[in-house]
């Protein structure tokens, strides 16, 4: 198994790691018992996601995925940032080894779950599938399809 | 090993004189083997793996006594050779028992007692563990396998070459070496049968190892298992008054540095010299081993993310880890090459990478 330079670069220098105070939005994703948590702060106005940081206990791949989601979603308005999919995520990272693609679901998870959690704050309409409640063995199943 | 690649190169098994040359090697490798295991040479049978051996010694048991029994005893926390083998066993109509072990790792002789049956015709027990160090009481469980007549194999594969081993004296019935363990060539294993003991062969073809285990032999990695294995056993006394210096200076140097962890296995004689495991709260395994790495070190994890599988590993939830705990677990192996600046480089470098990535972690409050 191995990473691209892309990869190593994220998780050896992760970009906007922490928390936001009273974040317009927060997406808690996975759990410790699998070996993979991150939590997703947003900073929203005017629709447009102006800033992001994250936590994650995980493996290289989750940190970077973290570190590689924060990036893709600043500037963004929140409608194009819930439309990044894991997919684009791991090709962003240059590819992921093929048992590490769930950590790109819960990249991608978290900022969906981020997301609903602005949306709910801030009284717009939210979809009940925004809020799937996925653990880590569903990622792990969902992997078998790629 | 060179010259038997080169002058020596004939297949043991042929009978012109390029043959013969080879044969005779390969003999004197297995009479060096034996030497250094107290064994005769006729109870040492070549392998290719340390998997194989234990393969063979499970299978090739099972099969063999099938008409006294159909119970196999084995630990919890044994290498996936024998574990996984043990498994597949269970599908072919055979019943296991898993020995549970105590917080340190240890099997209970008086549980090995309670659990053997009329019908148990093998308990298979690892001598030393690989990813916690814990050094099996095995004479003692030895005995009661011998009291109740039943076969005992072991998996001495982190062992062999690294403590003292003397069949003689051992009730031991079949016992497994590899060769890369104790600086020798990879693909060169054994497995120890004593004389009396049945056992089927599980890899039919040629008559090699008296029929037993067909394939023609890698002579070259036979004799360099005997040459490395000789080697170890001369030099094991002096190694292990090093190493277990230096392992304990890693494992408190740890301890006093890093807040919140905690070491994996015994303490003292009773574990491996070179094996260092601790559990570091709070983060992951594999991205210790990441930092690590860039920095030159070599370790390993029991983080379910460095095996691919979804579970960490087997030998850490059996010695009662929770599933976050074991995912944040590192194992550092010291050899005859490490100094004291390896370990001092390890205790500078690994405080600082906790640190960063416990302050990366949604679960670390500090």
């Amino acid at each position: 198994m191995e990473y691209t330079d892309k990869v190593m670069d994220h998780f050896m220098h992760p970009r906007n790691v922490g928390e936001i105070e009273n974040a317009d939005g927060v997406g808690e994703m996975g759990n410790a018992k699998c070996g993979d948590i991150m939590k997703l702060y947003i900073s929203v106005e005017d629709g447009i996601i102006v800033d992001a940081k994250f936590k994650t206990f995980g493996c290289g791949a989750a940190i970077a995925t973290s570190s590689m989601i924060t990036e893709m979603i600043i500037g963004k308005s929140i409608e194009e940032a819930g439309n990044i999919s894991n997919k684009a995520v791991a090709e962003a990272l240059g590819g992921l080894p093929p048992v590490k693609m769930h950590c790109s679901l819960l990249a991608a998870d978290a900022l969906r779950r981020a997301i609903y959690d602005y949306k709910k704050k801030n009284g717009l309409p939210v979809d009940d599938c925004d809020d799937c409640d996925t653990c880590c063995h569903d990622h792990h199943d969902i992997e078998e399809a790629f | 090993m060179l010259p038997f690649f080169t002058e020596y190169f004939g297949n043991p098994m042929s009978v012109h004189s390029f043959g013969r040359d080879s044969k005779k090697y390969l003999e004197a490798a297995r009479g060096t083997i034996a030497e250094c295991l107290g064994a005769e040479p006729r109870e040492i049978l070549f392998t290719a793996s340390g998997t194989e051996a234990d393969n063979w010694a499970i299978r090739g048991v099972a099969k063999a006594y099938a008409k006294k029994g159909k119970h196999i005893i084995t630990s919890q926390i044994e290498h996936h050779a024998v574990l996984h083998t043990a498994e597949i066993m269970e599908k072919e109509g055979y019943e296991v028992t898993y020995l549970p072990v105590d917080s340190e790792g240890f099997v209970d002789p008086e549980e090995l007692k309670k659990a053997i049956r009329d019908d148990t015709i093998l308990v298979s027990i690892m001598h030393a563990n690989n990813e916690i160090g814990t050094i099996q009481p095995i004479a003692e469980l030895g005995q009661v396998c011998k009291d109740k007549g039943v076969l005992f194999h072991v998996d001495a594969v982190q062992s062999a070459g690294v403590l003292p081993i003397n069949l003689a004296e051992l009730p031991v019935d079949l016992l497994s070496i590899s060769a890369h363990k104790f600086y020798g060539p990879k693909g060169a294993a054994a497995l120890f049968v004593r004389k009396g003991t049945r056992i089927d062969s599980i890899i039919s073809g040629g008559g090699q190892e008296r029929g037993l285990r067909g394939g023609t032999h890698n002579h070259v990695a036979v004799i360099g298992m005997a040459k490395a294995l000789e080697l170890a056993v001369s030099e094991m006394e002096e190694n292990n008054a090093r190493i277990k210096r230096l392992r304990d200076l890693l494992i408190d140097g740890l301890i006093e540095r890093i807040p919140e962890i905690k070491l994996n296995g015994p303490r003292g004689d009773k574990r491996l010299p070179g094996n260092v495991n601790i559990s570091i709260k709070y983060i992951e395994g594999e991205s210790m081993l990441l930092h690590l790495d860039m920095l030159g070190i070599a370790a390993s994890s029991g983080s379910a993310c460095t095996s691919g599988s979804l579970d960490p590993s087997h030998v850490l939830l059996a010695i009662g880890l929770s599933h976050e705990i074991a995912h944040g677990s590192l194992r550092l192996s010291l050899g005859r090459e490490n100094t004291e600046a390896d370990i001092n480089r390890v205790l500078e470098v690994l405080p600082p990478i906790v640190k960063n990535l416990r302050a990366m972690s949604p679960l670390y409050e500090g």
